[in-house]
């Protein structure tokens, strides 16, 4: 294999066969995120490769670099061993590579046959889309892959499956020799995904490279012949996966060196403040239940669409459960509106802070009393002298940079931002203060601002929810951990048993891990 | 946390926002213009000529101090002006049955408040666009009007209905001009200086981060509904005792000029930001161009012309400025 080989396991070569599609050292950087660093991926014909990562791996950067969305810094793809380069994403498909990705682009109005060929239909006299040749063609490439659907069907009466059957026949019909397929069977059922299987070994016989992405691991055990894994960025290890177990590709995933340091905590648990019991949305999630006390720092583990956030939004009042109680200190609470929650002292920081968070175009005192009006104010007139008061108390002890509480908090950085959304809620004096990712995109100096603080606010007695994809970040901060895995709770680990290897092995479902 | 670094509450004095605002530019525009109409003619620096003047905008007025809070928490109600036809209507109706000047009024505001109601549940209940639900409760509430009345009109208005639309409180202040000023205060208020113009702004601005703070952003816009159309009731009782009669065609096209007025008045159209105060002002700028137009027997479709032009400069100015300050 002529790739650079990986720390980790990396046994039997597979030099015998020329790969397909080659990256190497394909380095990809945002202001202040190295997202790729140096990466290599060989693709080889008929044969299927799992990528393998976390969340935030760079998975789907590299996907993005593929198909011409994204422009590596450095480094080069290679196909048939002749170098090449993906300007725009329509010249990634003219190379031949394309993607099936989990929510495919495709166009709800418009016919099956104009979403197979939309941007290479076939032409007739003039210049005009020859529409028999495109419905004939399209009719031939459905039957090819075993798919009964009628070329003229408008799309939106298809279901998932056949949609996806569709995405994969579009990827067909552009010839290519490259298929992508990042996470395909996320929204299937279990009978969609056996037909998934052999369209994969129908596309292999046919000779594509196949680059398949899962968190599954019973899917990627049963359909990969290679793998490839990557963390941080970074390339990790890669191999044949016969060669390879489960525990050791979990160890690959996470096996870092905690290299951030984390504040010494003395555990100061207190009353129970906040149970949750029989928590269930129609599709989102079900059965959540669980006790948080006071001082505690209670983590949520779980890959992306596990229903953590949404449960989260649902306790907050955004959407509403189907069955469920809530108690707040024993008493019973109903919670229908996030102005419900904030009254009974659950307060929610959520992921996205620009759309959720912040009110861009407000002052930061306005941001920050929003919630608490009813205290700073007298019979429901401002008093913006006592609004002031409390902004700056809180921004204070958050230690806020500004230029002053007047500034527009749109004008702030995302950690600054991140400090006035946290103040807002600091200031109603909550008893639960859940906390959606709140590190994600901040720099490197406000995380660390941002988990000395949260410590802070447990030894003080608040009762912490904190919602979390970094292991690191859930290993380093959380009392007690629940993983949630397609909805539901499958397991909470106290203090001991939080390490990142069990916290991947049930959020993946991996039985022995879990043990 | 570290030690403590005090950040100042303001940079810029209020006084010193005022100055730089749009409505102190707003206020130069209509003073010039009342220096021009001085000067076009003869008849306008005269006390009962401008009394009247203000009859032009006073019942738009109160319907667009309304209509700016909906405006700025970004939503509008394009169905004003029908709300006024239905609730004429259906205070000529009571009339035709002997129904009194108290009666009336009761009936005028219950109409408007039913009609914002409505707009109000298939809003904020349906969460349908508030754009295509008042161009549509338009062509309702009017048409509702146009099947009763037909090309028929009402008449015979109590006399003492009359004092609401023509009646003086002191020598040439009328009954509307007060009932326009107290209007501006109270929604200037509930703007400025309360909690619920507070949600109002922080709604227009980002309604997901407003629910997200705990803002109760249904139960707000419900309310603004409501309100404008309390005020399109209130415009009802103020322009039928004016006029003495209800037609169908009643206050026909208003809802633009109402829009206009607040547009022109600095509120940003698309939501989250906007004043009262620059809504008094495109008022007032708004009944000087007409009235001093008038003065020159410059016919009405011309009038709508310069108000079209005026509210396309007045707002292109500032953007040419600086576009030629860059270049």
């Amino acid at each position: 294999m002529q790739l650079e080989p990986g720390p980790a396991v990396s046994s039997k070569t597979v030099s015998d066969i020329a790969p397909r599609l080659s990256l190497k050292g394909i380095t990809k950087t945002f202001p202040g995120v190295r997202a790729l660093s140096e990466v290599s991926l060989a693709l080889f014909p008929g044969k299927v490769t799992a990528l393998v990562g976390e969340n935030g791996a760079g998975k789907s950067t590299l996907v993005k670099v593929l198909t011409g969305i994204y422009q590596p810094n450095e480094g080069e793809i290679r196909i048939d061993d002749a170098p090449v380069r993906f300007p725009t994403p329509q010249a990634a498909e003219t190379a031949g590579v394309t993607a099936i990705h989990q929510e495919t682009v495709l166009f709800d109005e418009l016919s099956v046959a104009e979403n197979i060929f939309l941007g290479h239909a076939p032409k007739g006299r003039f210049g005009l889309i020859d529409r028999a040749a495109m419905k004939a063609r399209a009719r031939e490439i459905l039957s090819g892959i075993g798919a009964n659907i009628d070329p003229n069907a408008t799309l939106k009466d298809l279901g998932t499956a056949n949609k996806h059957l569709v995405a994969i026949a579009r990827a067909l019909s552009i010839d290519a020799r490259v298929v992508i397929m990042d996470e395909p069977t996320a929204a299937l059922s279990q009978k969609e995904i056996e037909e998934l299987y052999e369209l994969v070994e129908g596309l292999k016989r046919q000779g594509k490279a196949i680059l398949f992405i899962s968190h599954k691991f019973d899917e990627i055990f049963r359909i990969a012949d290679y793998y490839t894994v990557y963390r941080d960025g970074q390339m990790v290890g890669d191999g044949v996966i016969a060669d390879v177990s489960e525990p050791d590709l979990v160890k690959m995933m996470v096996g870092r060196e905690v290299s951030q340091i984390f504040p010494e905590r003395q555990q100061n648990v207190g009353d129970e403040v906040l149970v949750v019991d029989g928590y269930e949305h129609p599709t989102e999630f079900a059965d959540i239940g669980f006790t948080l006390k006071r001082g505690e720092i209670l983590g949520f583990y779980g890959l992306v669409g596990a229903g953590r956030s949404e449960f989260m939004q649902a306790l907050f009042g955004i959407t509403r459960p189907s069955a469920g109680q809530v108690r707040i200190d024993g008493a019973p609470v109903t919670i229908r509106s996030p102005a419900d929650a904030v009254n009974s002292g659950i307060v929610y920081v959520p992921e996205d802070r620009g759309k959720q968070g912040a009110i861009g175009a407000l002052p930061i005192f306005q941001n920050v009393t929003l919630p608490s009006l009813a205290r700073t104010s007298h019979k429901g007139f401002l008093k913006l002298a006592e609004e002031f008061k409390l902004a700056r108390e809180y921004t204070q002890r958050l230690d806020l940079r500004a230029a002053s509480l007047d500034t527009d908090v749109g004008n702030l950085s995302g950690g600054n931002q991140q400090k006035v959304v946290i103040a807002k809620w600091l200031a109603t004096q909550p008893k639960v203060i859940i906390l959606d990712e709140p590190t994600k995109g901040i720099d490197i100096g406000s995380k660390a601002a941002v988990h000395e603080f949260m410590a802070e606010l447990a030894a003080q007695g608040l009762a912490v929810i904190m919602v979390s994809s970094e292991i690191p970040e859930i290993v380093g901060m959380s009392d007690r951990v629940i993983v949630m895995r397609e909805g539901r709770m499958v397991a909470e680990l106290t203090k001991a048993d939080i390490t990142p290897e069990t916290l991947v092995g049930h959020a993946a479902g991996i039985k022995e891990a879990a043990q | 946390m570290t030690q403590t670094r005090s950040i100042p509450d303001r940079l810029q004095s209020p006084a010193e926002r005022y100055l730089k605002s749009w409505e102190s530019l707003l206020l130069l525009v209509a003073i010039g213009i009342f220096v021009a109409n001085s000067f076009a003619s003869p008849y306008f620096l005269n006390a009962w000529n401008l009394s009247d003047a203000t009859f032009n905008f006073t019942e738009k007025a109160m319907i667009a101090f309304a209509m700016a809070l909906l405006i700025i928490s970004g939503e509008i109600d394009l169905s004003v002006a029908a709300i006024i036809a239905l609730a004429s209507t259906a205070m000529g109706a009571a009339v035709q049955i002997g129904v009194g000047t108290e009666g009336l009024v009761v009936i005028g505001l219950a109409v408007g408040v039913l009609c914002g109601a409505f707009n109000g549940f298939l809003v904020t209940g349906l969460g349908l666009p508030s754009i295509v639900v008042t161009i549509g409760t338009m062509s309702l509430f009017r048409g509702i009007s146009f099947i009763i009345l037909g090309d028929q009109a009402y008449r015979g208005y109590p006399p003492e209905f009359a004092f609401f639309g023509q009646g003086y409180v002191w020598w040439v202040i009328s009954f509307e001009f007060v009932l326009f000023a107290i209007i501006a205060v109270i929604y200037a208020v509930i703007l400025h200086k309360t909690n619920f113009g507070r949600a109002v702004y922080a709604i227009g601005n980002n309604a997901t981060g407003a629910l997200f703070s705990g803002i109760r952003v249904g139960r707000v816009k419900f309310i603004l509904f409501l309100l404008t159309g309390l005020m399109s009731g209130v415009a009802a009782i103020c322009l039928t005792s004016r006029l003495g009669s209800t037609r169908p065609s009643i206050a026909f096209g208003w809802e633009l000029e109402i829009v206009t007025m607040v547009v022109l008045g600095g509120v940003n159209i698309l939501g989250g930001s906007g004043t009262i105060p620059g809504v008094v002002i495109a008022a007032f700028v708004m009944g000087l161009v007409t009235f001093g137009l008038g003065l020159l027997n410059v016919p009405g479709i011309v009038m709508s012309i310069v108000i079209g032009a005026l509210l396309i400069s007045v707002i292109a100015l500032p953007r040419l400025w600086s576009m030629w300050r860059q270049a």
